[in-house]
């Protein structure tokens, strides 16, 4: 079957003959994009996470047939090196990876957060990033989440002074 | 005038070797005690020297028409730093800027591969020396190359950033190097005094940190080739289960199949797609043999003291004969489970096989030893088989054997096409290579004065280093206790003046081996429990009982620095304030002391971990933002064990096998204040990616005592 849908701004439209095919693997296999990582397969640990519709959601367990018509964003469409999202500017000011593989998740449930609480306290970050780490960088990115919403709200006043 | 020597590329010198065989050449004498407990000394204590090529700095360095100079990396990097220590010390005796630099994995066909491995905290230490020694070496090359181009002698020329100069005249170092094709390589030039360097000491921020922020495919998992397949092996859920018989004729059929691949002792399927590769193996229905149905009470019953191979790896005065009387003896007994690696990218690799060569892209900490396996596997010289090491999405000791590359090979070689080959999470739990549970008994007994008279640990646990590929197998008979598993388990309190630690070896139905650290979690969480306890019945400050019991030599006296660094700056008090209790503890791994503060309270009956106070001296931090990202992630990894992960054995197969189930510690667990102090008593690195996990579970316990009176036994720790 065919399903398209919109990714990190650009129309793509895709034929799959497994409907159920995990999003994860559409993502990486058909449309290389190798940013958003296989940690589980289980929606357990949070790697694959990336946006549907600006929600975070887990796309190792996600039927890439629940996406026809849906905007997807994925760490590469967060942002890059020239035009960094907030979260992952205050990432690279924190320097918050080690191993680095579980970030893209991190940073993707983080963009989510921001979105729906754009100053969150302590526990606001202890309820909603569930993700696991192993090399233990929770530290660091709790320094980096709350940068990222220091940065975010001055990107959002100087958008709105501009415009 | 320096000694030129014309080198091709295939003639090396090879320097060194293997520091642990070494040591085990000494043959003969060996099974006698005491100098096998000599032996375990030199092992606990001794820096790893580097096993690869230091001939030649042209196998290391490669210069770029853009005047950027690429270091071909023969240690991996899996998260530990080491990619940006090792541009630290190459720029500055390359006197380039640290933009001017590049790192990545040296292939194992580029003749830079080292001959141990990525692990044991090594990686920094062992290359202190001879990477910088290249890195002059190459600077002297590219001076002398640029001298002849301009007419002057070498002694005229100067370079900084990148550039030669010689008065008004100046040519970089592309320019300078453009079109050689022989080399004169110069005698060592003396390095520069550390004062002088720009960068080693500073904390520059990682070279990988874009690449892994943005997304770029590193890792061994978004390793593609053109026209490549994928595979998936069939592995059985039971422990020490032998591969019979498959019956495959309906995964056959499946769809996107390509071919199904019957070995002597594996099947798999090749298929178009990762999801039709592993809807295909489902169909395999196998024949396994398992011996036994193994159950977690049956490991438990072979880890204890007692049982097994004994060994005193360490002895002094008479701690024996002193705690064989009942009177005034104290004795603790402590457990710890066994840990998974759960390091987040599976295993696996992507391997194309073809009619006189073999490539192979794969997160692993041993290229050798893992081309070595594929070429004697696939039938290829060693020569022929390239090991592309790729950024690992986490180490931690998991990848220091990995031969599940040679099933992706034989595939590739089956079909001809590359075949891209992965571990699913419960295979990775199912498979992993752990940590070995283990048994402590610890004995002392005190003076009038509350001194340690005598004390003795006796440690039993499963095989760390005895099994792994590393170690060789004459090793196990030669040294009779595994070192890994006596890592962090002998007495570090030299004054005491009877002391004796014995190892015990017992070897395991599954595969236990390098888990980060080693013993050292579980050994310091039992020794550093028990001295608080000894403190406590001693009625005396915790940092103060173990100070007055360390000796007075350099390695005392480090230890003493770290210990009343981390008191000082977490101004660690016994009482009990807002709630809140501290605990200390403190451990010496390799000859990295490291000492810990942790402060404490009890919420929901939860342990919460507000505060770690670490004070550290690995010596040199060549870089020290990096070394306190390992402190972090360290103390939070040990949390992690210590707290919460737990392996279990039911029904002969290994629990649970997905993340959340083997509970592990998250954002909501990690301390909100990590504060790393860094002493510097040493005039060179030493380890630091594992000591600071050995101090946290002690010192989390130590606290929990004092608030609740509850002294935790076993790991991971349940509040009463």
């Amino acid at each position: 079957m065919n399903i398209s849908f919109n990714i990190n701004g650009k129309s793509e439209s895709v034929e799959i003959t497994d409907e159920n095919t995990p999003l994860l693997w559409v993502v990486r296999d058909i449309l290389d994009l190798k940013g958003t990582k296989f940690g589980c397969g289980k929606a357990a640990c949070g790697a694959c996470t990336l946006h549907v519709d600006g929600e975070a959601i887990r796309s190792c367990s996600y039927p890439v047939k629940l996406v026809e018509g849906k905007m997807i964003t994925t760490l590469e469409g967060l942002g890059d090196a020239e035009n960094p999202h907030p979260v992952q500017q205050a990432w690279i000011e924190e320097i918050v990876p080690q191993c680095g593989y579980c970030q893209p998740g991190f940073m993707m449930a983080t963009a989510a957060l921001l979105n729906k609480i754009p100053n969150p306290t302590d526990e606001d970050i202890d309820n909603n990033i569930s993700n696991v780490c192993r090399c233990g960088t929770y530290y660091r990115m709790r320094k980096a989440i709350h940068r990222a919403a220091e940065l975010n709200v001055s990107e959002v006043a100087s958008e709105t002074q501009n415009s | 005038m320096a000694e030129k020597k014309k080198l091709s590329r295939r003639k090396f010198l090879v320097r060194g070797g293997l520091g642990t065989i070494g040591v085990l050449a000494v043959g003969t004498y060996l099974f006698r005690n005491p100098i096998r407990r000599g032996i375990a000394g030199v092992l606990d204590t001794m820096d790893t020297p580097f096993t690869g090529n230091t001939s030649s700095p042209i196998i290391w360095f490669e210069m770029t028409a853009d005047n950027t100079i690429i270091l071909h990396s023969p240690k991996v990097e899996m998260g530990q730093g080491t990619f940006t220590s090792l541009a630290q010390m190459a720029a500055d005796e390359l006197d380039i800027s640290m933009e001017q630099i590049k790192v990545v994995h040296a292939s194992s066909a580029s003749g830079n591969m080292d001959g141990f491995a990525t692990g044991g905290s090594t990686s920094v230490s062992a290359l202190w020396v001879p990477l910088r020694e290249l890195a002059a070496t190459m600077r002297e090359m590219i001076k002398n190359e640029a001298a002849s181009k301009l007419g002057v002698s070498p002694t005229e020329v100067s370079t900084a950033n990148g550039v030669v100069s010689v008065g008004e005249k100046t040519m970089t170092y592309a320019d300078a190097v453009a079109n050689v094709t022989e080399w004169d390589v110069p005698d060592t030039p003396v390095l520069k005094d550390i004062k002088d360097y720009k960068f080693i000491g500073k904390p520059i921020p990682r070279v990988d940190l874009k690449d892994k922020v943005f997304g770029s495919p590193i890792y061994g998992m978004d390793a593609a080739m053109p026209g490549m397949l994928y595979g998936a092996v069939v592995r059985s859920s039971a422990i020490g289960a032998k591969y019979i018989d498959a019956d495959t004729s309906k995964a056959e059929n499946m769809p996107g199949v390509i071919k199904v691949i019957k070995e002597p002792d594996f099947v798999g399927v090749v298929a178009t797609s990762l999801i039709e590769a592993e809807n295909a193996k489902s169909a395999i229905d196998v024949r396994w043999e398992v011996e036994r149905n193994w159950q977690t009470a049956d490991i438990e019953a072979m880890i204890e003291v007692g049982k097994g191979e004994a060994f005193v790896i360490q002895k002094e005065g008479d701690a024996k004969n002193i705690l064989e009387e009942e009177e005034g003896l104290i004795t603790s007994e402590y457990k710890s489970p066994i840990g998974a690696h759960a390091q987040l990218e599976p295993n696996g690799a992507l391997a194309f096989v073809e009619a006189d060569k073999a490539t192979i892209m794969m997160s692993t900490q041993v290229v050798k030893i893992t081309r070595d396996e594929i070429a004697d596997r696939i039938g290829l010289d060693e020569e022929k088989v390239n090991i592309v090491p790729t950024f690992l999405g986490g180490g931690f000791g998991r990848r220091l054997h990995t031969p599940n590359a040679i099933q992706a090979a034989v595939m590739s070689k089956a079909v001809g096409k590359p075949v891209k080959c992965f571990f699913t999470r419960k295979e990775e739990f199912q498979n992993d290579t752990f940590r070995p549970p283990t048994h402590h008994v610890l004995k002392a007994k005190l003076t009038e004065d509350g001194m340690i008279e005598a004390i003795e640990h006796n440690v039993s646990s499963g095989d760390v280093a005895f099994g792994s590929p590393m170690v060789p197998s004459f090793a196990a008979p030669i040294l009779g206790a595994d070192l890994g598993a006596w890592r962090g388990g002998m007495i570090q309190y030299g004054a005491i003046p009877n002391y004796r630690t014995i190892s015990w070896r017992v070897t395991l139905p599954f595969a236990t081996s390098w888990w980060r650290s080693l013993g050292l979690l579980a050994n310091t969480f039992a020794i550093e429990s028990f001295m608080d306890e000894l403190a406590i019945a001693a009625k005396k400050n915790p940092a103060e009982f173990r100070l007055a019991q360390i000796q007075d030599d350099n390695r005392g006296f480090r230890l003493k620095e770290v210990i009343k660094a981390a008191v000082e700056k977490s101004r660690y008090t016994d009482e009990i304030v807002n709630g809140r209790a501290m605990g200390f503890a403190v451990s010496t791994d390799v000859n990295t002391p490291c000492a810990q503060v942790v402060e404490v309270s009890i919420e929901n009956n939860e342990i919460k971990v507000y505060k770690v106070t670490c004070a550290m001296d690995p010596g040199i931090s060549v870089n020290p933002d990096q070394v306190r990202a390992q402190c972090e992630g360290a103390i939070i990894m040990g949390m992690s064990a210590s707290m919460f992960e737990k392996m279990e054995v039911e029904d002969g197969e290994l629990t649970p096998t997905i993340y959340g189930p083997y509970q592990m510690a998250l954002m909501k667990n990690a301390p909100k204040e990590i504060d790393v102090v860094l002493l510097q008593n040493d005039d060179k690195p030493g380890a630091v990616g594992e000591p600071p996990l050995g101090p946290i579970g002690a010192a989390i316990a130590n606290a929990v005592f004092r608030l609740t009176g509850q002294r935790f036994r076993s790991m991971p720790f349940k509040l009463a």
